[in-house]
């Protein structure tokens, strides 16, 4: 037996010894508002002209909806996104009763009932931005952060809290995940919570996004993913938070990539499109994308299904370790889809030597996939969880792996289901862009590619994201993230995360329409 | 290398302007006329089309609903006048049924010919009624596809229609029987009459252009057949009656589709009479005794059924129908049971809507799937419910018919791009092999009690 190493080893001791030391970043909320001039929110506030710019609505309102900077004659044009509403006029600071000129109304905002679909809804779409913005759960007025309106799987989940009061301080919640549960003589490595960003590619995002991603893991001690398209050099500074992936188009995959980082990363299906594999349009694949993926620019790049030489499971195990003899610190993670037979597929990459089985599921993805897979192919992760999580426990080696799920989740509530049900952790996506500003438009492979500046490689759209103000937001989406597991946590009882795994008893169904009160 | 089949899709707008399913409103009064206009900076190139209306209002002013709320002018908007919103008459589109979604995924098949393809993730509700609950099951490493994307073009979506013994027998002179009449089409649909309105000549026209085009079938009323039809393209429809007087049709067809009766085993013989190369099949109503039917029909020597369910997909005949997704799953069940299921061809139509619902039926049960509803919707049906031949907002019947007839080829052809998707991802390499193979499916109700069953309310 080799002897484990407790320490993490750095990607400086590994492979750069002379490099510069790995950067820091400080896991430490600060406001970052929506970088459009106009955030939206669920309210409309308007002044009519019959304001005469005596700032009553300055003074009373708490929210900072309306503003009259020193020297302005006018107050600014409300902040409505801040506003919550109708609801105010039950409390004494509600500005429509102020005005002595009646010239303020309130009422919802058109845009945000235009937005949003049953599973983000637009409530989650702003809460997400809200969280992005401030760090915090709380005081978002009446948005639904929790769930989303699909009416099934997580949406029809609810936590079952325990009838006594529980005793444990929030301060005392453990949420880190050890990712090393295989007496293997690899590293330990632990990451500060039960998340870690899924993969997307250079070419399927911008290469700001990719930056901001490796920061905020490396401020949360975690890890982001550099999906199936090469390792961009900006990113080897975080080699510690990177997680890269072996997928079967092999784009970008290098011994040095292999070799810089702690956990490599098995593709053989995503969820959005199981057994289809993937496709860059030729739009996306500029001459940077080209290099990084050693291919030829304005071809569109297939990255094929499945890999072409696994046809078992010793292949599999054959491939597991040619890449540990390649990077000896290396953890293995072996991401599949949710087909019927998703528990061999887990138990087989157990004996195949895997570290961590992570499942996507089919209704999450951040690239753009054909409709029909979406909706239609692979099971959606709710189901693929339990069943996983309970053929382990049954073949005795679910304490020697971990097992992380995504495809879907998109809030630190949907999180903790997962992990309920049976994972010890969960992989985050589409949550993250959101937090970056995507509206879910779904145009992501058109054209020049994402209006938002967040899928796309256009020189001029990437500018609308800076890497500072994109690794704040996601800084605090995920503060806010761990702000509501602790309370989830301690109002079980529990003094770690690890205790929820499998405990479908924290669990209660909601019939569709006849929800009752909530958690 | 094997001739691939291939369907020659065509880009073909709609008739009418676009019901989209955004608005973008613009508060003008309020506009500061600043130099950094939102409006220049629109990826889609949506505003632009604005301004041409600006300049020449002969221009059509819809261009907004083109637009992809992405947001970036409305919240960009220096002194933020523009609001989103959802189109009014978006919002009344469709039915019960067929829903606003499905209405726009088909008009857009009906133009690009192309497979729907969005990011961020699926947007609808978990599951839904019949086949919106129940999922495909895809293949993680072993592949007899073995050529993943590559290899696409080698899968077969090719079906028989017509009566396969299960065995051959032998006299002294060598194989006694003659070998019964097999029609193989490359795709496994066969387009139907219309499931409301009139069959009007243009729509028929069109329809069968779109048949032969797509190399497969268009079932018609016999009443409609002129002398100068294709035959080789043409399913007649007839009442055992009609037999005697449309001879000439039952020589030339293929296939002759005879509508169900008492007498109906008596009228099969009787075409078979006329042409003995003739596949005659059955069209039935799928009620709840559709499998007991279909062993007196088996008994009585037909060898191909159309089971017709009702325009939503469910039984007919009964007050608590079931979906197809369940339906069809025990009549199949009743002829594997019986040993027979290889020697009928079981055609099943009525609410096959979406490209997922000809991969499912198939799955359920049926060799392949009748088309009806999806071709008047690409043709730019609302399914609205009005009178659907006096006032038919969208002039279905006076239809060109070379047009109509790309429309239903390019909607077909995206449905056959989306059945390969769906076998790959399967690896299965024919669809004649999806048939019956519900362990390749996921339903509901299992799935949910396996995972939630101990999870109490």
């Amino acid at each position: 037996m080799t002897s484990v190493i407790e320490r993490p080893v750095t990607g400086a001791e590994a492979g750069r010894p002379n490099g510069p030391p790995p950067p820091t970043v400080e896991r430490v909320v600060r406001p970052t508002p929506d970088r459009y001039r106009n955030p939206i929110g669920p309210y409309k506030v308007r002044r009519s002209a019959d304001c005469h710019s005596c700032a009553v609505c300055v003074d009373v309102c708490p929210y900072g909806v309306h503003v009259k900077p020193a020297g302005y004659k006018l107050p600014l044009r409300p902040r409505d996104y801040l506003c919550i509403g109708p609801k105010c006029a039950e409390t004494d600071h509600y500005c429509v009763e102020h005005c002595p000129n009646k010239a303020l109304s309130v009422g919802r905002n058109p845009t945000a009932d235009a937005i949003g679909d049953p599973r983000w809804t637009s409530d989650l779409l702003l809460a997400t931005w809200r969280q992005a913005e401030t760090g915090s759960m709380t005081s978002f007025g009446d948005l639904e952060y929790r769930h989303g309106a699909s009416g099934g799987g997580f949406d029809a989940l609810r936590f079952r809290f325990p009838q006594t009061l529980a005793t444990v301080a929030p301060e005392d919640v453990d949420t880190r995940l050890e990712l090393n549960r295989r007496d293997d003589g690899r590293p330990r490595v632990t990451i500060d919570m039960p998340i870690y960003g899924g993969g997307m590619s250079f070419g399927s995002v911008s290469i700001h996004v990719m930056i901001a991603r490796a920061r905020a893991a490396t401020a949360w001690n975690t890890f982001t993913c550099t999906g199936e398209g090469g390792y961009p050099e900006r990113l080897q500074p975080y080699d510690d938070h990177v997680i890269t992936q072996v997928a079967t188009g092999l784009f970008g995959v290098r011994e040095d990539t292999i070799q810089r980082v702690r956990i490599v990363e098995f593709k053989y299906a995503q969820g959005a499109k199981p057994g289809l594999g993937g496709h860059l349009l030729g739009d996306k694949n500029t001459p940077d994308v080209a290099r990084m993926r050693q291919a030829v620019a304005g071809n569109a790049l297939f990255s094929p299904f499945p890999f072409h030489s696994v046809y078992s499971v010793e292949d599999h195990k054959k491939h597991l370790d040619w890449v540990k003899a390649i990077n000896p610190r290396a953890l293995m993670s072996v991401k599949v889809s949710t087909p019927t037979d998703v528990d061999m597929v887990a138990v087989g990459s157990y004996h195949a030597g895997a570290h961590i089985i992570h499942m996507d599921g089919s209704y999450g993805g951040t690239g753009a996939a054909p409709d029909i897979a979406k909706k239609n192919i692979a099971m959606p992760i709710e189901y693929a969880i339990p069943r996983v999580h309970r053929f382990l426990v049954e073949e005795g080696v679910r304490d020697e792996i971990v097992l992380i799920a995504s495809g879907g989740l998109r809030t630190a509530d949907d999180v903790l289901k997962a992990i309920a049900l049976g994972a010890d952790g969960a992989v985050v996506g589409t949550a993250e862009i959101v937090a970056l500003g995507c509206i879910r438009c779904g145009n992501c492979e058109s054209g020049r590619g994402c209006a938002r500046g967040i899928a796309t490689t256009d020189r001029k759209l990437i500018e609308q994201v800076q890497v500072d103000w994109a690794t704040q937001r996601l800084i605090n989406m995920y503060a806010a993230w761990r702000e509501r597991m602790v309370d989830v946590l301690a109002r079980m009882g529990m003094r770690s995360v690890s205790e929820l795994r499998g405990r479908h008893d924290c669990l209660r169904r909601v019939r569709w329409g006849e929800e009752g009160t909530d958690d | 290398m094997p001739e691939r089949y291939h369907v020659p899709t065509v880009p073909t707008p709609g008739r009418f302007p676009k019901t989209g399913k955004y608005s973008i409103v613009d508060w003008r009064e309020d506009c500061a006329r600043c130099r950094n206009c939102v409006k220049n900076a629109c990826v889609s190139g949506i505003w632009p089309l604005e301004r041409a209306y600006d300049r020449d209002p002969t221009t059509p002013l819809e261009p907004s609903f083109d637009c992809r709320a992405c947001l970036s002018c409305v919240q960009g908007c220096t002194k933020g006048i523009l609001s989103l919103s959802v189109n009014p008459a978006y919002l009344m589109l469709g039915d019960g049924y067929w829903s606003r979604e499905m209405l726009s995924t088909t008009w857009a098949q009906a133009e690009t010919g192309r497979i729907p393809v969005s990011g961020a993730g699926y947007r609808g509700p978990f599951c839904g009624p019949g086949f919106d609950s129940m999922w495909t099951d895809m293949s993680e490493i072993v592949r007899p596809t073995r050529d993943g994307i590559h290899g696409r073009e080698y899968i077969s979506t090719s079906v028989d229609i017509g009566s396969k013994p299960l065995r051959v027998r032998f006299d002294a002179d060598g194989v006694a029987d003659e070998e019964p009449p097999l029609i193989e089409l490359p795709v496994p649909f066969i387009l139907d009459v219309p499931p409301w309105g009139s069959d009007g000549k243009r729509l028929a026209t069109a329809r069968a252009s779109a048949a032969k085009t797509l190399r497969t079938l268009s079932v018609m009323r016999a009443s409609q057949i002129s002398d100068s039809d294709d035959l080789d393209t043409l399913a007649p429809l007839l009442d055992g009656e009609e037999i005697a007087a449309n001879e000439p049709l039952l020589r030339g067809a293929r296939l002759v589709e005879l509508s169900d009766g008492p007498q109906v085993a008596h009228y099969v013989k009787q075409a078979l009479n006329v042409n003995p190369r003739l596949v005659v099949g059955v069209r039935t109503p799928f009620t709840v005794h559709a499998g007991e039917r279909l062993l007196r029909l088996h008994e009585a020597g037909v060898r191909v059924v159309h089971l017709c369910a009702d325009e939503y997909g469910r039984e007919v005949d009964t007050d608590e129908p079931r979906y197809l997704r369940d339906a069809l799953r025990e009549v199949h069940g009743c002829l594997v049971q019986e040993g027979i299921r290889d020697e009928v061809t079981l055609i099943v139509g009525g609410g096959i809507a979406l490209a997922e619902h000809m991969a499912k039926a198939i799955i359920c049960g049926a060799d392949l799937v009748a088309v009806s509803a999806p071709l008047l919707v690409a043709l730019g049906c609302r399914v609205c419910d009005g009178d659907h031949d006096a006032s038919c907002p969208v002039q279905i019947q006076e239809i060109d018919a070379d047009y109509g007839a790309q429309r239903m080829v390019n909607l077909m052809g995206a449905w056959h791009s989306q059945l390969i998707e769906v076998l790959g991802a399967m690896g299965i390499r024919e669809v004649r092999r999806l048939r019956g193979e519900t362990g390749r499916a996921m339903f509901l109700e299992d799935l949910d009690r396996e995972a939630f069953g101990d999870i109490g309310y």
